[in-house]
């Protein structure tokens, strides 16, 4: 893989907007991502989004925020792969770059879950599943997660693996950009009420609106612009939608490719990656997702997460501004908060969560129970 | 808004229907746990109860402690979601049956839970005018909510009435000012021959509830030259027993200022009658001269909020009547079967 860098950032508060539309939070954070890069215009536009016809009939994404942004001429699309519709804009994105065809490329995501009641975003979100098996027995993303903490249970015991949200709620405390920016004890988490048992309240990531932005660029021009940069590899695989179907449900094969890919075009080592954004949407998808992609071995996330390894002080820091569920996790602009994030951590702007001489970040990015995986390692410069 | 001249609540009535249903038994049909219940019981009215005859029961004792003759009434408003008649005023019921007179004026309003404020704030307008000698001012519902749905477990019956008159004879309690504020936010909502409502979840917080009342009460104390720290009591609308007391917070109030005028955690949400049956809680115990902030809230949404001060006459006209507490006492258990069948909730084919 050639050179891609992420040259700006951009990011509303994740809350609930309700005097903002979709279109307007987009394009906040997309106005912000390009002062940060210090560049006034790009060559495309790439938008990760889940839900916009769902919850707003609103589609055609691309060119609205190109219009919106004094862009009109350039290419604009809207890219969709269920909660990792960002991180599927930034292959694409990223791709534009490498075929040479774009210098600099906006990539935006954002979601507005609040635009729905309760029962139209649980529906909408059965989008990520296959709806004429799972959906039509009700088997929604909570209702897995629930079967397959079950059989994680059985099968290694569950000690710990609620001690996730409290690591990420511990790390939001003070994030200014984070929808739950309070500590979380491991008590609130054990008696909140079960939403799928053994999955509780308190485990899953809560809905809420946020947009985000990354400018990615490519070699030539990533040498002339002054804003600090990071290098940017992406890959990414699939699996079968329903995790029941494969041949062992607790391994996110789709993850372990798309890790295992986009280390071997790195030529990093898993040892050298000083911290991870895990796409912890539930308690158990963190730890799974720590376990299939070959940092910890299988059944042993949640006893590591009690001992600290995964708290900003400890060997592998993970979602080190609160992830999906403290920071919050607004689907489709989910992975640009996440590379955000690492990109602060690695250009030494992470204020309070800063990392001590962070140099690689990986990102996992997931769409549905891990049916999409994206794994996105990203360099200090 | 210039400060309100003259005018004060010479008797007040509050009833709850007998009937009573504890949040735990619907959470045991519904799958709640506990933590989940917004309340801890709330009234049912009985199967011969309506928001006509709960405004009568109400009516009865504010006009008792008024200690006028009924004739005396030039207007009758009455404020509810849950009119018997979709077409027939319930405020010639409560006329014909307290025997107010044939000369007066009656409307029946409705804004959600803030009807019953409303009505309040026109029989005000038209004793200050005097255009009337005295008005009576009622709020009732019998809320309703869907089976399952968050509505229920706190969807209740009530009513809540108050004479108002010019001041002077010893009167209860003298109202000093009012303010409304107001906007379009769908926040819940009804159409017409819909059986229950429909919400939008969250959104019936932060840009609906918290920003009329608290928009309600900053108007309130900028206009007519209060500050917090002037009021001995809050009754804020009660949708539940946490949103009063969020507003508390947000506003820098006592709790111990709050928790006199809660009546939800016992009653339910009354709608139209919530934050009257509120006041009328604090009024049974408030002292002379002591001041009082309502503000109530209605969902399409508004909320009016009002000033009200403690008279001498109160202590002695208490004793005429039946207070609140009375009625929240006495009660009788029923299960979500007899629920059912009460509010009405069975369908005969």
């Amino acid at each position: 893989m050639g050179k891609v860098f992420v040259a700006g950032v951009g990011f509303t508060k994740i809350a609930e907007h309700w005097d903002k539309s979709l279109e307007q939070l987009m394009a906040e954070a997309a106005a912000k991502a390009l002062e940060d890069a210090g560049i006034p215009s790009v060559n495309s536009i790439y938008v990760g989004n889940m839900m916009g016809e769902a919850l707003q009939e609103q589609a055609h994404l691309g060119t609205l925020l190109a219009e919106d942004l004094g862009l009109t001429g350039i290419p604009a699309f809207r890219i969709e792969a269920a909660e990792a519709s960002g991180a599927a804009a930034l292959y694409q994105a990223a791709l534009d770059i490498l075929s040479g065809r774009s210098e600099a490329v906006l990539v935006i995501g954002g979601e507005k879950l609040s635009d729905g009641l309760s029962e139209e975003v649980s529906s909408a979100m059965m989008m990520s599943g296959r709806q004429e098996y799972e959906g039509f027995i009700g088997a929604d993303f909570y209702a897995i997660n629930g079967l397959l903490y079950r059989l994680y249970e059985k099968r290694y015991g569950s000690d710990g693996i609620a001690m996730f949200p409290v690591i990420s709620h511990t790390h939001a405390a003070g994030v200014s950009h984070a929808q739950y920016p309070f500590k979380l004890t491991l008590e609130k988490v054990l008696s909140s009420p079960f939403i799928a048992e053994p999955l509780r309240r308190m485990e899953v990531s809560g809905i809420g609106d946020g947009a985000a932005a990354v400018v990615l660029v490519g070699e030539r021009l990533a040498e002339k612009i002054k804003s600090p940069k990071t290098a940017f590899f992406i890959a990414s695989s699939t699996d079968y939608i329903t995790p029941f179907e494969r041949e062992n449900p607790l391994h996110f094969q789709s993850l372990a490719m798309a890790s295992d890919k986009v280390f071997e075009e790195t030529k990093v080592e898993r040892r050298e990656v000083d911290f991870i954004e895990l796409h912890d949407a539930t308690s158990i998808m963190a730890a799974l997702s720590l376990e299939s992609s070959g940092f910890v071995e299988p059944g042993k996330a949640g006893r590591l997460a009690e001992k600290g390894e995964f708290s900003l002080e400890g060997n592998l820091p993970c979602n080190t501004f609160g992830g999906l569920k403290a920071r919050g996790h607004p689907f489709g602009a989910t992975a640009l908060y996440q590379v955000a994030e690492a990109h602060l951590q690695l250009t030494e702007r992470a204020g309070n969560n800063q990392i001590d001489s962070a140099k690689i970040g990986l990102i996992q990015s997931l769409g549905g129970v891990a049916a999409t995986a994206f794994a996105i390692l990203m360099k200090k410069v | 808004m210039a400060r309100i001249n003259g005018v004060a609540i010479h008797g007040y009535g509050g009833y709850v229907p007998r009937y009573r249903i504890k949040d735990e038994e619907i959470g045991r049909i519904w799958g709640k746990t506990a933590s989940e219940l917004p309340v801890n019981e709330k009234t049912v009215a009985g199967p011969d109860e309506d928001a006509a005859t709960m405004a009568v029961e109400a009516a009865r004792i504010a006009v008792k402690m008024a200690g006028i003759d009924p004739r005396r009434i030039g207007a009758i408003h009455e404020g509810s979601e849950s009119k018997p008649y979709a077409v027939k005023p319930t405020g010639t019921i409560v006329a014909a049956t307290i025997g107010a007179g044939t000369g007066l004026l009656t409307a029946d309003l409705e804004f959600a839970c803030k009807a019953g404020t409303e009505a309040l704030q026109l029989i005000t307008g038209l004793v200050e005018t005097g255009r009337i000698e005295y008005g009576l001012a009622i709020g009732a519902d019998t809320a309703q909510g869907r089976p399952g749905d968050a509505l229920e477990f706190t969807a209740a019956s009530g009513a809540a009435a108050f004479v108002v008159g010019r001041a002077g004879g010893d009167a209860a309690a003298s109202i000093e000012a009012w303010c409304s504020y107001v906007t379009d936010t769908p926040d819940f909502w009804r159409r017409p021959h819909d059986r229950y409502p429909m919400h939008a979840a969250r959104f019936t917080g932060q840009p609906a509830y918290f920003r009329h009342i608290i928009g309600a009460v900053k108007s309130l104390l900028d206009n007519d030259g209060y500050s917090l720290d002037d009021f001995d009591y809050f009754v804020f609308h009660q949708p539940n027993v946490k949103f009063p007391f969020a507003v508390a917070k947000y506003l820098g109030i006592d709790r111990k200022k709050i928790t006199p005028g809660i009546v939800t955690d016992v009653l339910g949400n009354t709608y139209s009658a919530c934050s009257l049956l509120g006041l009328v809680k604090v009024l049974d115990s408030a002292e002379p001269d002591q001041l009082i902030l309502l503000a109530s809230y209605g969902s399409g949404a508004g909320s009016d909020a009002f000033v009200i001060r403690v008279l001498d006459g109160i202590l002695e006209r208490r004793r005429r009547v039946r207070g609140l507490s009375s009625f929240i006492d006495d009660k009788i258990y029923v299960n979500y079967a007899l629920y059912l069948k009460f509010r009405d909730k069975i369908l005969m084919g």
